[in-house]
Order: structure tokens, then C-alpha cells, then sequence
């Protein structure tokens, strides 16, 4: 598949990258900027999400309502968020919207109005977001599951602590953003029907004179992961598991995701085949994997009835546990084509290959080529995944539940 | 973009829009029943059903059913809603044979009564999972609410009681009742040949019964009014969830276009009316508006959730911005607003198969037509401000039935 990838680095340290799509008339966008909740002092928890509420609460020019009419007018449809690491600005649009759109963003970024008038408004969304995870069971678990799997600051619930948040000052605010909202390792990807030239004259001109200072990352500390369980009357027992595996950048990760495709690619997968469709325990049960720049972990989650729980926790670990058992050469074929069909897929959407750019520059420092990534799900063969697992074996759970009574770790 | 359409003999319809640009191709069988098609001692069945389509064939059982979509990387799933269950999924345009062989074999499912049972548990299992979620359970009863016994008001999932108490033989029964041939839509967008499509379809489909077509009780209605309040202890449930639904539109009235430019400009997730009034000040959580477009009747959804000590002031607010914008419409700048924002959804949907596939069986199974992206664009251009008029003086937006659930037992202060 031919692919029009560009990239091109600005001397402050920003970097843009661009997939031209010529069939397409939409255009999609984010901005990566290592501003994350990893930068939240002790007793300010939750203040980078309160620093990324207000980026859009005026910028430049433009009050809150102006701010929201511009984009709304150039028919963008955004999300901003903080996660661990980075601050995430992202949005869609017809492609002839972009420019004005990136200027508008230009503003949000380097020209936040920070306006002291709206600091309780986006406390009370925080707080109420905080409230809401009581109603999301399996969000909830999945929180408590990091919170005791993660050392700091990996761990950390991006919307913070309620007494924290209310803490938040609004010099707090300006502090956080005067320091980590610096153009030095801001990724901006751009995926859609774009003229390129103009794009890369047009970056220049509205974020080159950016100036960067230089930005200390958080240090990860040592943590032991530990079990848990929280006592909650409901009447479905949420299971959260984590076990270590390797990060995306280590060259064996797609032996990571040819073992979990094997698991819980889709409906024949093996989690979905045994637990849910054999023995009816539940109805939701996945493994999944997710990496920082420095580590992978494997993800599993079911959720099942108090009095099926037991079960369902016995089964899905002996799933993993007997994964390095053997693999059938079917089962990897099936892995394969799934792999490579959704990697395919990704392609037709703008804002596919927009995170798809953004994900590698962040964990790779570069773009893979279609070709590559796909050589690479071709060259997988069962014995380099059970190869991993004889080095890495699915292990050392962390189970966390959250229902009327804790489960045993058999 | 060429568009295609073909009627079986046995009255099943076979629709396809091509794009040699796109990457893939989309397929869905679509069938035109759900909830609303159920006698009351079957509640849920049409959901079930869903479930045991997976389940095995002559020719398959449930874990070769899973597998061969699986060898050709489909991504496969398969969703009930009060009037239409559908499979669909998209492949790289390679296996379309392949896709469609499963598909249409799926659809004439054995039942076979050990699946049954085994599915059952699945499926008290996943009624359990969405009333644990308050989001989903308050908008379940504001349904029931709003519709008494008018059909729509049916349950998807149904309860437990109704799932425990459903045999295989009422199941048989209804599968015989709603998927006849005639009842059928086989659809696909994205990069495929029609004539090929239509040929895969036929050989496969052509033998079916041809079945009833239609449903009861197609009439609109003025919904039952009044606020149920439902008190849930706050350790279960931490925010109050308020919904207030009203009658509107049907998905096959004109003014469909025009109440979905007004949902937009009174309650879109950002920059609406409900967003400056309630999500920018934080005084809820979320809040919004969208249309229930349904065969016959329609309805304005209007929601909030949030923490319950702000949800008498947050009701008076919505009551009061729902009565203004009765008694005086939108301004010019919210009108233009609302379009643009749609205009650059369609269109940024029209640019993915799967996206593009429930557009066209949409037009189709609603409006008895096809139109392309521009097509569509053009429509929702057209609306204007008198069509807005038109609509809330056909629909006022005050006509509500109200529904609370979560800790508070009164709203009003």
C-alpha cells in the first residue's frame, strides 16, 4: 500500500507528523504534550487534568464561549484529556478547516487564558468525574487494579483525589503550564487530506517561535504489586488481573500480541471460547495489552456473578497459565490475518493513522512502514510466542476484585 | 459512488453502495424486528436470538461459527434494539465469499436446546451487567416509562424473570415469525462488486421462506407524562441520573432532519445550550440531548447525571431552557452552528465502510431510499429555520415524561 508520511522536527523540539490521504476530505489531529498527571506534586493530585480543563476555557483573543464558537463554527469535533504521561489534545474536521483550526489550537497551547472565574467550574467536573467511577463498576476496578500494580507514578487516577482537587490553586494552574506546556517533545500528527508544503510552512509559522526550557521527567519509583479486594454490595464481581510482560519498543512485543491475540483476539480466542461460550459464566471476559515507554503489562477483566466468580477467576487464569502449553498452528493463523486485517482497517480512518503516528514517534522515536509492521505479523510462528513465554511467563498475578466478598488466587 | 439494489424472489433485499478507494468492505444482514416485535410471555427473545445465531447451524457449530470469521479476520459483531437486529462485519475485500457463506449460514440457526440453556446464563449474566450501571438503567426505565405499553416500551434484554421463564420452542416460534426473507436486508458499502455481492447473496439466500413482513401498533404516541422518581440508597447508586423524554419525530418523517438540527443546537456533548447551561459551570457531570428516531415514533431524549445535591437546581434549569427555546427557537448563530457540526460528522462518517453501511441500510429500511454522502449533506443543508419552527410546534419540547433514578426521592424543591 503506497503510503505519503511525512515528518519533519522544528529546531524547539517539537515534531509534526503527517499521513496524506488523497481519497479522503477530512482531516484529523493531536497534540502529545508530556504533561501528564505523572507531574502532579504530592497534595495537588488531579491538577493536570484541572490545567487541561481550562486550556479550552479562553486562549488568545478569545474568551471561553469565543474559544468554543471558533471551533464549533469550523465544525471540529475535540476531546482534550491528561493521562499519565501526556496531555492529549485531539479533534476531527473537513480538510479545509485545518488551517484555522491549528491556529486556533496555537493559541490553546502557547496562549491559555487560564481564567481564575472558571477554576470552580472545572473542579466540580473533576470531583463529579471522581463521583461517577461509584457508578462504573468495571472502570472502578480497573483504577483499583493500577493503583496496586503500578509504582507512582504509573499508578496514578489522572483525575486525582477529591480533598487534592480542592486544594488546586489558580497560581497552581499557571505553574503547571508555564513549565510543561513547552514546545520540547510535542508530537503533533496529522492524518487526511492535507497540501503538505503549506501544513509544514504553516506549523512553522504558528509554533517556531516556541520557545522551550528544559523539563524534568518524573522519576518512576520501585513498587510490589499486591492483591485486593473491594467490598462492594453489587450483584456482578468485577475481576481485574495485571502481570508483567515487555514494553512495545522491545523487538519481541509482537510475540506479546500474538499471545494475547491467541487469548482474546476475538470470538474464537480462547478466553471467549472457554470461559464465556463453553461454560456460560459470564458475559464479558478479555485480555489485553498496554505498554509504557518503559514497560508492558498484560491486562485481563470478567465480570461475573458473586456465585460464578470463583469460577471464572479459576478459568480465566488457567488460561494464561496453560497458554505456554502450546499454540496451534491454526490458532496463529487466525492471529495473523486478524492482526494484519485490523492493521488494514486503521488505515481508512483519519484518526486512526493520526494516534497510529503519535503512538509510534512517542514509543519509537519513528514511523513504521506499513510493510515492516506487516513482515513482522508474517514473520510470528508459534515457537517464538511460546519462546516469550518460556522468558516471560504469564505470572505473578495482581487480582484485584470488587464485589460482596474477596475471591481466592489459586 | 455506484449504488445497487436487487429483490429476491422471496422478498429478501440485497442494497450495495461501491468505493474502490476504501480499504475494505462492510456486509450486514439486517433484520427488521426487535423488542417492540415481542408478545409480552417472550420479553427478550429477540436479543437471545442474536446470541444464539452465533450459536451453530447445519453446517456449523458455535465454535466454527467463531472461528471462520475469525480465519478471515472479520471484525464481526451483532447488536438488538427495540426494531432492528443486525450482524455485520468488515473484512479486507479478498473475503467477501468467505464472509458472506457465514453470515447468511448464521442467519438460519439451529437452536439447538443444550446452546440454550448454556446461553441463558450469558444472558442473566449481561442483564445483571447493565443494571449494575446506572447510566444504562435509568434510561431502560425512562423508556418504559415514556412508552406504557406502547411497544417501544419493551425491554430490550427483558428481565430475568422473563429470560428464566423463556423456552426454545417460543424462540423457534418467533424466529419463524420475524425472520422471513421478506423481513431481510443484505447490505454492503465499501470496496466489493455488486454483481459478485448479489450472486453470493442469492445463492445462499434464496431458498429461505419468504415470512411475514410489517409490525403491530406503527402509531405515535403522546407518551404517559408525569415525573417517576425511583430512590436508589446512595451506596448503590452516587449520582441521580434525570432523563426527560418527549415525542418527536418518526426516522421516516421530514422534519426528522430539522429535530436533529435542534437536538444538536439544545443538547450536543459541547457547545450546545445544555453544555453553557449545565457541563461548562460544572454543575453536571454530563448532560445532553439526542433524538430516538424509531419506525412510526420518535422521541427527544434530554438527560443529565450528576452529583444529586445540584439535580433540583440542574432540573430547574433544563425546564426552563427546554420552555425557552419552545417559545422562541434558536438564534441564527446556534442554527448555522448545529448544521456545521453535523455537516462535518456526515461527511467524516461517510469516509469509513462500517460507518457508511448503517447510513444506506438505514435510508432504506426507513425512507425506502438511497441517496450518496452529498446527497445526504444536501438534505440536512436544506433544513431552515422555519423547518425548526415547524417541528417544535408539531413536537414541543414540554411535553415531558420525567424519570429519575439515584439517591434523591423528590427533584422538586
Amino acid at each position: 500500500m503506497a503510503q505519503e508520511i511525512y515528518t519533519h522536527q522544528l529546531p524547539n523540539g517539537m515534531t509534526l507528523l503527517a499521513d496524506r490521504m488523497p481519497h479522503v476530505r477530512s482531516v484529523a489531529f493531536g497534540f502529545l504534550v508530556p504533561a501528564g498527571a505523572a507531574y502532579d506534586p504530592a497534595g495537588k493530585f488531579g491538577l493536570a487534568t484541572l490545567a487541561t480543563d481550562l486550556l479550552t476555557r479562553g486562549a488568545g483573543d478569545r474568551d471561553n464561549r469565543q474559544l468554543s464558537d471558533a471551533l464549533d463554527n469550523l465544525g471540529v469535533d475535540r476531546g482534550e484529556s491528561a493521562g499519565t504521561m501526556n496531555v492529549q489534545l485531539s479533534g476531527a474536521t473537513i480538510s479545509r478547516n485545518l488551517l484555522p483550526t491549528l491556529a486556533i489550537y496555537s493559541d490553546i497551547l502557547r496562549r491559555p487564558r487560564l481564567p481564575e472565574s472558571e477554576l470552580d467550574a472545572a473542579k466540580a467536573l473533576s470531583l463529579q468525574d471522581i463521583q461517577s467511577t461509584e457508578d462504573e463498576p468495571q472502570r472502578k476496578v480497573m483504577l483499583e487494579l493500577r493503583k496496586r500494580y503500578y509504582p507512582d507514578p504509573l499508578s496514578r487516577d489522572n483525575r486525582g483525589l477529591a480533598d487534592d482537587v480542592n486544594a488546586v490553586t489558580i497560581a497552581d494552574i499557571h505553574r503547571h503550564v508555564e513549565t510543561y506546556f513547552q514546545p520540547k517533545d510535542v508530537i503533533l500528527s496529522i492524518a487526511g487530506d492535507f497540501d503538505w508544503p503549506t501544513l509544514k510552512g504553516e506549523i512553522e509559522k504558528l509554533y517556531g517561535d516556541w520557545k522551550s526550557s528544559p523539563r524534568t521527567p518524573p522519576v518512576i519509583g520501585s513498587h510490589m504489586p499486591s492483591s485486593g479486594h473491594i467490598e462492594k454490595d453489587i450483584e456482578q464481581t468485577q475481576i481485574a488481573i495485571a502481570f508483567p510482560s515487555i514494553p512495545t519498543s522491545d523487538p519481541e512485543a509482537y510475540n506479546v500480541r500474538g499471545a494475547v491475540g491467541v487469548l482474546s483476539q476475538d470470538m474464537s480466542s480462547r478466553l471467549f471460547s472457554n470461559v464465556r461460550e463453553k461454560h456460560g459464566l459470564c458475559y464479558s471476559v478479555y485480555a489485553s495489552y498496554e505498554s509504557h515507554r518503559d514497560r508492558g503489562t498484560i491486562i485481563g477483566y470478567a465480570g461475573a456473578k458473586p456465585e460464578l466468580a470463583q469460577e471464572t477467576l479459576d478459568r480465566t487464569l488457567a488460561e494464561f497459565r496453560q497458554l505456554k502449553d502450546g499454540i496451534s498452528e491454526e490458532e496463529l493463523d487466525r492471529v495473523k490475518i486478524g492482526l494484519k486485517s485490523a492493521l488494514i482497517m486503521r488505515q481508512e480512518s483519519t484518526g486512526g493513522r493520526s494516534s497510529v503516528l503519535s503512538a509510534d514517534w512517542y514509543y519509537l522515536g519513528r514511523i513504521r512502514p506499513l510493510d515492516e509492521i506487516q513482515a513482522a505479523v508474517n514473520g510470528l510462528t508459534v515457537n517464538k510466542i511460546l519462546g516469550y513465554l518460556e522468558r516471560h511467563p504469564m505470572q505473578d498475578f495482581t487480582v484485584v476484585t470488587l464485589g460482596p466478598s474477596g475471591l481466592i488466587v489459586r | 459512488m455506484p449504488f445497487h439494489h436487487q429483490t429476491l424472489a422471496n422478498g429478501l433485499t440485497i442494497l450495495g453502495e461501491s468505493n474502490p478507494a476504501a480499504l475494505s468492505v462492510a456486509v450486514a444482514f439486517w433484520v427488521k424486528t426487535g423488542s417492540r416485535d415481542e408478545q409480552p410471555a417472550e420479553s427478550g427473545v429477540s436479543h437471545f436470538l442474536e446470541h444464539m445465531v452465533f450459536k451453530g447451524t447445519e453446517r456449523r457449530n458455535a465454535y466454527t461459527v467463531n472461528r471462520d470469521f475469525s480465519v478471515i479476520g472479520a471484525d464481526n459483531n451483532a447488536w438488538t434494539s427495540e426494531e432492528n437486529t443486525v450482524f455485520h462485519a468488515v473484512v479486507l475485500p479478498e473475503f467477501l465469499p468467505q464472509l458472506v457463506d457465514v453470515l447468511a449460514d448464521i442467519m438460519r440457526p439451529s437452536l439447538r436446546t443444550e446452546d440454550f440453556d448454556t446461553e441463558k446464563k450469558v444472558i442473566l449474566d449481561e442483564i445483571v451487567r447493565y443494571e449494575v450501571q446506572p447510566g444504562w438503567a435509568s434510561f431502560d426505565l425512562a423508556r418504559k416509562n415514556f412508552y406504557g405499553s406502547h411497544p417501544l416500551g419493551n425491554s430490550v434484554l427483558g428481565t430475568s424473570e422473563s429470560i428464566t421463564a423463556l423456552k426454545q420452542t417460543q424462540m423457534l416460534d418467533y424466529f419463524q415469525r420475524r425472520y422471513g426473507a421478506s423481513n431481510i436486508v443484505a447490505v454492503a458499502t465499501g470496496n466489493f462488486d455488486f454483481a459478485e455481492f448479489s450472486k453470493l447473496v442469492k445463492a445462499r439466500c434464496e431458498s429461505w421462506p419468504s415470512g411475514i413482513t410489517g409490525r403491530g401498533n406503527r402509531t405515535e404516541t403522546p407518551g404517559q407524562g408525569g415525573l417517576h422518581m425511583l430512590a436508589k440508597p446512595p451506596e448503590k447508586v452516587s449520582q441521580q441520573y434525570m432523563t426527560l423524554i418527549a415525542p418527536g419525530p418518526a426516522a421516516n418523517s421530514e422534519l426528522s432532519y430539522a429535530a436533529a438540527v435542534l437536538a444538536t443546537a439544545v443538547g450536543d456533548y459541547s457547545g450546545s445550550r445544555m453544555y453553557w447551561a449545565l457541563t461548562d459551570p460544572g454543575l453536571a457531570d454530563e448532560a445532553g440531548m439526542g433524538m430516538d428516531e424509531c419506525d412510526g415514533a420518535g422521541a427527544y431524549c434530554t438527560s443529565f447525571n450528576g452529583d444529586p445535591e445540584n439535580a433540583p437546581e440542574c432540573f430547574g434549569i433544563v425546564q426552563d431552557l427546554l420552555h425557552e427555546v419552545q417559545r422562541t427557537g434558536l438564534t441564527q448563530a446556534e442554527f448555522e452552528q448545529a448544521k456545521t457540526k453535523i455537516l462535518s460528522r456526515e461527511l467524516r462518517a461517510g469516509e469509513r465502510s462500517s460507518r457508511r453501511m448503517l447510513t444506506v441500510a438505514k435510508d432504506w429500511v426507513y425512507r425506502d431510499m438511497y441517496r450518496t454522502v452529498d446527497d445526504e449533506m444536501k438534505s440536512w443543508d436544506a433544513v431552515t429555520m422555519n423547518d425548526i419552527r415547524a417541528v417544535l410546534d408539531k413536537y414541543p419540547l414540554t411535553n415531558q415524561t420525567v424519570t429519575g433514578y439515584g439517591p434523591l426521592s423528590t427533584i422538586e424543591g
